[in-house]
């Protein structure tokens, strides 16, 4: 019985390939509908600031967000997710990211030093530590600005958007999808050379 | 105990993200430079699997645990809130290489800094709230 445990925690431990990933993000969003709900964590941002008194100041946040308590568990159920998937399931790799070697070549490029093999999960600029840096607060607290304000004028984020809303065949979607893909590339291209190498 | 659910569902979801390495910096870099085929795999095949399960729902007329028949609303139809909305949710979903989901995951993970992000995305939907009937929608 033990052995069988191990067995299957080893086959969970590996690296899960995209046709395993895409399909189960859409049972998950089966799931959600099934109980009644649509699947959009960005809504979660919303949620939180009318809990934290924000509709006492705009009436968009004047929304009764027990009501939204499935989707604030969704979020909490995520960030076990995140704890057990990272503590009992890292391959014997380790926790890397197993990136293509013309992506590493980009990135030693830009001057991020990391090498085939051994590219971690989460960079060293994504840390408290890269506080110390202005290109740290524009990558953590600047991505995450801009990701709650796009996300709530966009109506939705890569779940309600690009996985629901595309699902559902809306046009609207497409339209935030192609939004997304520009700024993306507009900071691919543009703005993360102007920000490496980052001199300590 | 009805709640507990969500939860699963949830942490269902941090494996998905954390295992497939769609909540790594470097994989959005990777997918923005075309350099694998591996984030457009994810979000491709989950499209056409959602694609298969949207219309099924539709023709089968299949029902939520409620017993009602599963509606997906329709969204608004619009331009520029969803161009220039998701323009700038690119910029930060490229800048951090993290979207929504992959923030909560990786907090649970032991990347606290990212408490950063979540504070500053609260933040970015508040100014968003009061500055929402000044934005063309």
């Amino acid at each position: 019985m033990k052995e069988i445990l191990e067995q299957v925690l080893q086959f969970l431990s590996q690296p899960w390939p995209w046709y395993v990933a895409g399909p189960l993000l859409a049972l998950v969003m089966f799931i959600l509908l099934y109980f009644g709900h649509e699947f959009g964590i960005s809504e979660n941002f919303r949620l939180m600031c009318a809990a934290d008194g924000a509709d006492k100041y705009n009436e968009f946040f004047k929304i009764d967000w027990k009501s939204g308590e499935w989707n604030l568990l969704v979020a909490l159920g995520a960030v076990f997710g995140g704890y057990l998937a990272s503590h009992y399931f890292i391959g014997n790799a380790g926790d890397i990211a197993h990136v293509s070697s013309s992506t590493v070549q980009s990135l030693n490029e830009l001057g991020i030093p990391v090498k085939q093999g051994s590219v971690p999960l989460i960079p060293d600029f994504i840390s408290w530590e890269a506080l110390f840096n202005w290109q740290g607060w524009l990558i953590i607290a600047g991505g995450g600005f801009l990701v709650g304000f796009g996300a709530r004028y966009a109506g939705g984020c890569t779940s309600g958007h690009a996985i629901s809303g595309l699902s559902a065949l809306q046009l609207p979607s497409l339209i935030a999808v192609v939004g997304f893909f520009m700024g993306g590339l507009f900071i691919t291209y543009v703005v993360l050379p102007l920000i490496f190498p980052i001199i300590r | 105990m009805r709640m507990s659910r969500y939860i699963l569902v949830g942490i269902l979801l941090g494996f998905i993200l954390y295992k497939s390495e769609a909540v790594s910096w470097f994989r959005i870099y990777e997918m923005f430079r075309f350099q694998s085929f591996h984030m457009y795999g994810i979000i491709g095949s989950a499209v056409v699997a959602g694609i298969v399960i949207v219309q099924l729902i539709k023709r089968k007329h299949i029902q939520n645990v409620k017993g009602q028949e599963i509606t997906i609303k329709d969204k608004n139809k619009s331009i520029p809130r969803y161009l220039v909305g998701g323009f700038i949710f690119g910029l930060g979903w490229s800048l951090a290489g993290a979207c929504p989901a992959p923030m909560f995951i990786l907090l649970g993970s032991g990347y606290t800094v990212l408490f950063v992000y979540l504070a500053a995305a609260m933040t970015g939907t508040f100014i968003y709230g009061l500055l929402r009937k000044k934005l063309p929608h």
